[in-house]
């Protein structure tokens, strides 16, 4: 009986809907917890950074331009393409962090279930979070929440595929696209996450995943001025107050970082819009 | 042969496996009913398609009692996210199968295909769809922390976009956590059916979604039955008149989407062109058989001759035939029954005094048509401009000011739609103000969408289908505190509401529903 | 820049038929800006519904064979040579070599300094008349930018009519038409006209592009279509088809609004042609479904209704030769142009 010889992945990033190597050609090795070798990961460097920036920005009208319809649908295939995926996750959950079978089945779930249940929102959050305004005067008065624009995400370094989805989904439901650092122990369900993506309806640069060192990479998304806003989930390791200076330079909005990986919430999709009122006279002669 | 003319474009009837007869839907699957069985017809040959399952008391009976056990048993307990995902599988199954769908819709009821392919069979899909994402999130809906399912659902829908009505009606039902009993129209049970096929497919809990087909005595026994907490109804109203009547005191919550009479206004400086494309669609789309119908033109009186003569030259290229064809655009009548009643109004209008003129169509020896007609010098005083005829008549009054345009707007026991057309923002806006009307489009008509309520004021009912706001009509806010239980006529609590309030009754059916 | 609202317009007889004699940059003005607005997302969906047509078997065949014989074959390059133009020549008198019942093109449309080229290239077929001539339609003003002196504009319009050119394609002043100009767009849509006229009294014929991409929005299009009807254009073009968007159905469909109003108005009809970006049979097919649906099927013909394309004719014949022989064709079986 002849065994299969594997054929191992090679790990790249997720920049403008391709896979590319870093630009530094620098690679960091992947281990397991128990320290034996899994694969040698793209190190993105501030190149990539800037490179996924550029793309994330030329996203922008595409993705939120497309009805939010049109988004929940791109948004329910992802977790279609995921489902299908099962298998595939789980055993990459187990043989990066040690997980049991059923610890990884119970994060790939929830992990599926998370993305649908923002998914389910692209339509709606409007309507739970904007309105029309009884203003005093002829004027029809509306306030809508828009999405802010590109946003940088330092993801829960300890959760390899849960942590990811939960602070990735929110900000694509209402029309952001996004530059995400990986966990640096364990990033290679986020690279089988991009192949997800990669393979569904969501337009190349929407998503843009970056692997590597965040203490290296994350500084020069906090500073950059085209980022719109930076969530800081997984810098609790990090001198993230520093970061979050430095983002103040150009006043984004800043999530600071959370213990743990952050819960479904219907402000995590808020948080990274803007809302605009506008006013129009009404008069009828 | 003229270009024009199009070569003919026939959609094929061979998608469709269609069976020879149909039982009803009950409890996950299809059974005889005890009523005698009727043959569904295709209005524009007049031939049959399939025997139709009568459903009488005893069936309506089971169907409560099965929609009562899933409900109890099943669906109340199951998570919303759970939920969530058998309304996505629904959406998709429905995008999946659109196009025969679409056919089956078009054969039935006689409305063009491209009409069925391009505007009803997305929206159903788009509609469990939206209500799908729903279902786990009650708690942000603005119903109060913890709103509550009502129980089982009485829904009862009309023959004019039979698919569409039942995913406006079963998607906000199901995402609210609440179990359906859901009668089609007796011309128009054949998509139902065929969705009832496609939640064997999804594998849903039997007797979340119960279908039973009949006639006019079926509904009444579904909307009066004892063990049901929500009446929902889409229809004439005559009938929603009667159901509220027959409802009162019962403690069912009642929705009602009835009749209207919309007035659909231009102004002299609307944009030309996409205004009469607005008029011709508001009255001949669907053939006119659209509640929210811009029946009535009320057109400024500096512009009134320019717009009737481009009507009538834009009602030239209207082409009235073969629902199946795929350039047909103006379909069957539904029935006999309503090519009746279109022809009697018809006849008092021209009697009334208003001039009567037809675009030029060949009309089919068999099958039901009307071809598009306008009548112009309407008043208000005549009935053409206060009945609704339900069918492709417009009837064109005009109007000096906005005041008068709007005096003229509400001057109707309706109020379920309107139309403004002009390039002044603030004019829409303030003219929309004043409109007694549970939806008003501004240079646009007959939109739809999921995300948008939909309903009326007045006479036109009362309740929205659609939106943040149609979740509500499914849904208790669960603030049941003590002393609104003591108030003399109160409905009962959300836990008293899901015993079977009859209990011989429900221990009498087969599957035994009480607990 | 102020604009003298006052002076006198140079006579064009159907701006003074509809304006009066009183014919001014303030008159031209008032017009223009009291027509109606266009509401854009109604008008793109009335041309998605016409879009939505079917058009099959005979009617198909009827389409296509009616496609062919309204092409203005093009070529609009700084590197066209003799050799390309007798090549483009050659194609448009014998479209498909394997199919002699394939009806020819329209119109051959060239630089203004290629016109004796292809002049010579058609030898008899030019102005045949009947189903078998060909004319050759000239670009001239200054194509595609329109930046240049009105001195040089005429004078590459006499040119060109000189050499033989039966059209002339203009193209108007889009700055002076987006900075409020509008009587200088007029004066040069007449002054243009003028130079088209040949030595024997007739005229060659004037289509006049309006370049909707640079125009922008719908109410442009509106205006300008009007703006050169009035004076005096026989067509109205969309596009040189060096920018892009050029034709699309929703600006077409305007187009053809404007000249169905005009017609119900004075009872002269006015040609259209969409150039470019027109690629597919299927994309030509839902142009000849919108003017039948517009104007009426009597524009059909290529006395008012042009495509300027060049891609096109290939697919248009791989369709033909589907219908003919029942298979899909592919591209070894057309001819390059």
């Amino acid at each position: 009986m002849t065994t299969h010889l594997a054929i191992p992945k090679t790990y790249k990033l997720y920049i403008g809907g391709k896979f590319p190597r870093s630009e530094s050609g620098r690679t960091y090795e992947v281990v397991t917890h128990k320290g034996a070798f899994l694969a040698n990961a793209a190190k993105a460097s501030r190149k990539d950074a800037r490179d996924a920036v550029v793309a994330a920005r030329a996203a922008v009208s595409g993705w939120a331009g497309a009805t939010a319809y049109n988004r929940g649908q791109v948004l329910y295939r992802i977790a279609e393409l995921l489902e299908g995926r099962r298998a595939q996750f789980i055993d990459e959950l187990r043989s990066s962090s040690g997980l049991s079978e059923s610890q990884a089945q119970r994060e790939v779930d929830t992990a599926i279930d998370v993305w649908v249940w923002y998914a389910g929102w692209a339509d709606k959050y409007l309507q739970v979070s904007g309105n029309g305004n009884a203003v005093s005067g002829p004027y029809f008065n509306i306030s809508t929440p828009e999405p802010t624009g590109v946003v940088a995400i330092l993801a829960p370094q300890d959760s390899g595929l849960l942590g990811l989805v939960s602070v990735i989904a929110p900000a694509l439901v209402s029309g952001n696209t996004v530059v995400v650092v990986a966990s640096e122990s364990s990033p290679l369900p986020a690279i089988s996450l991009a192949e997800v993506l990669a393979t569904s309806d969501v337009p190349g640069g929407v998503v843009n995943i970056l692997t590597g060192s965040p203490a290296e990479i994350t500084p020069w998304l906090a500073s950059h001025a085209d980022v719109n806003a930076l969530d800081l989930a997984g810098g609790s390791a990090l001198e993230w107050v520093d970061l979050q200076i430095a983002a103040a330079e150009t006043l984004k909005r800043v999530l600071p970082p959370e213990m743990g990986i952050p819960a479904p919430a219907l402000d995590r999709i808020q948080l990274f819009t803007e809302t605009k009122t506008v006013w129009h006279p009404k008069g009828i002669i | 042969m003229s270009f024009l003319e199009y070569a003919p474009a026939l959609e094929s009837k061979s998608i469709l496996h269609l069976r020879k007869s149909y039982g009803l839907f009950i409890d996950g699957e299809f059974r005889d009913g005890h009523g005698t069985p009727f043959t569904t017809i295709s209005p524009a040959d007049e031939s049959p398609i399939a025997e139709i399952a009568h459903a009488d008391a005893t069936d309506v009976d089971a169907a409560v009692a099965a929609a009562r056990h899933a409900y109890e048993n099943v669906w109340s307990r199951m998570s919303g996210r759970d939920r969530g995902k058998y309304l996505f599988r629904i959406a998709r199954l429905v995008a999946e199968r659109s196009r025969e769908l679409a056919v089956a819709e078009t054969l039935d009821n006689g409305k063009p295909i491209k009409e069925s392919r391009d505007v009803d069979v997305p929206l159903v899909a788009a509609w469990f769809f939206y209500y799908a994402g729903w279902a786990d999130k009650l708690d942000h809906a603005g119903f109060g922390p913890a709103p509550r399912a009502l129980g089982v659902a009485a829904q009862v829908i009309p023959w004019n976009f039979p698919l569409l009505m039942l995913a406006w009606k079963i998607a906000p039902a199901l995402a609210a956590g609440n179990t359906v009993v859901l009668k089609p129209a007796e011309t128009t049970p054949l998509s139902a059916l065929i969705f009832a096929e496609i939640l064997q497919q999804a594998d849903l809990p039997a007797g979340v979604v119960n279908i039973v087909t009949g006639a006019g005595d079926t509904g009444s026994a579904l909307v009066n039955h004892p063990d049901v907490n929500k009446v929902a109804f889409t229809g004439s109203t005559a009938v929603g008149r009667a159901i509220a009547k027959s409802t009162a005191g019962t403690g069912k919550k009642l929705t009602l989407e009835l009749g209207g009479k919309a007035a659909n206004i231009v102004f002299d400086d609307a944009p030309m062109d996409q205004a009469i494309e607005g008029i011709v669609n508001g009255i001949f789309f669907n053939q006119g058989h659209v509640c929210c119908a811009g029946s009535r033109l009320l057109v400024q009186e500096n512009i009134h001759d320019e717009v009737v003569e481009r009507l009538k030259q834009r009602l030239s290229t209207l082409r009235m035939g073969d629902p199946l064809d795929k350039n047909t655009d103006i379909g069957a009548i539904n029935s006999k029954a309503q090519l009746d009643r279109i022809r009697a109004l018809t006849d008092v209008g021209e009697a009334e005094g208003p001039q009567r003129w037809s675009a030029a169509c060949t009309i089919p020896d068999k099958g039901f048509w009307f071809a598009p007609t306008i009548f112009t010098g309407v008043e208000t005083s005549h009935r053409i401009a206060r009945d609704e005829i339900f069918g492709p008549v417009l009837s064109v009054l005009t109007f000096r000011t906005p005041a008068e345009a709007i005096a003229k707007a509400n001057n109707t026991p309706y109020g379920l739609s309107a139309g403004i057309w002009s390039d002044k923002g603030s004019r829409i806006l303030g003219v929309a103000d004043r409109l007694k009307a549970g939806v008003v489009w501004a240079n646009t008509f007959n939109r739809f969408d999921p995300a948008s309520p939909f309903g009326g004021f007045k006479e036109s009912g009362y309740g929205r289908e659609g939106g943040r706001h149609g979740l509500g009509a499914y849904l208790s806010s669960g603030w049941n505190t003590e002393a609104q239980q003591a108030l003399p006529g109160r409905a009962p609590s959300t836990k008293e509401r899901s015993k079977p309030k009859n209990t011989t009754t429900a221990r009498a059916t087969t599957k035994g529903a009480t607990k | 820049m102020t604009i003298d609202l006052t002076v006198a317009l140079a006579p064009a007889s159907r701006a003074i038929q509809l304006i009066g004699s009183d014919l001014t940059e303030k008159s031209l003005k008032l017009h223009l800006d009291g027509l109606s607005g266009v509401d854009s997302v109604g008008l793109e969906a009335r041309a998605a519904a016409l879009a939505t047509r079917s058009i099959k078997t005979s009617s198909k065949a009827w389409a296509l064979d009616t496609i062919i014989k309204l092409i203005d074959l093009t070529t609009l390059e700084g590197a066209d040579t003799p050799g390309k133009v007798q090549s483009l020549v050659a194609k448009a008198l014998n479209p498909d070599p394997a199919d002699p019942t394939t009806p020819r093109v329209a119109a051959v449309c060239v630089y203004g300094d290629m016109v004796p080229t292809a002049v010579a290239a058609l030898g008899s077929a030019h102005a045949a008349g009947g189903t078998t001539g060909i004319n050759v339609a000239a670009v001239a003003t200054a194509f595609p930018s329109g930046r240049a002196s009105l001195a040089i504009k005429l004078a590459d319009t006499t040119a060109a009519v000189a050499a033989g050119a039966d059209e002339i394609d203009m193209v108007i002043d889009r700055g002076a038409f987006l900075s409020g100009r509008y009587g200088l767009v007029f004066e040069q849509i007449v002054a243009v006209k003028e130079a088209c006229r040949r030595a024997d009294g007739s005229y060659a014929h004037l289509k006049v592009i309006l370049e909707t991409g640079e125009l922008n929005t719908y109410d442009n299009v509106h205006r300008a279509s009007w703006l050169a009807i009035l004076a005096g254009a026989d067509f109205i073009k969309t596009s040189t088809g060096k920018v892009q968007p050029a034709a699309t159905l929703p600006v077409t469909l305007l187009m053809l609004q404007v000249v169905r109003d005009w017609h119900r108005l004075t009872g002269e009809r006015i040609g259209v042609k969409p150039a470019g970006g027109i690629r597919s049979s299927k994309d030509a097919i839902r142009y000849l479904v919108t003017v039948a649906e517009t104007v009426g099927e009597e524009w059909l013909e290529p006395h008012l209704f042009r495509f300027g394309a060049s891609s096109l004719l290939n697919d248009v014949l791989l369709q033909r030769q589907k219908m003919s022989t029942g298979h899909y064709s592919g591209p070894d079986y057309v001819t390059i142009d």
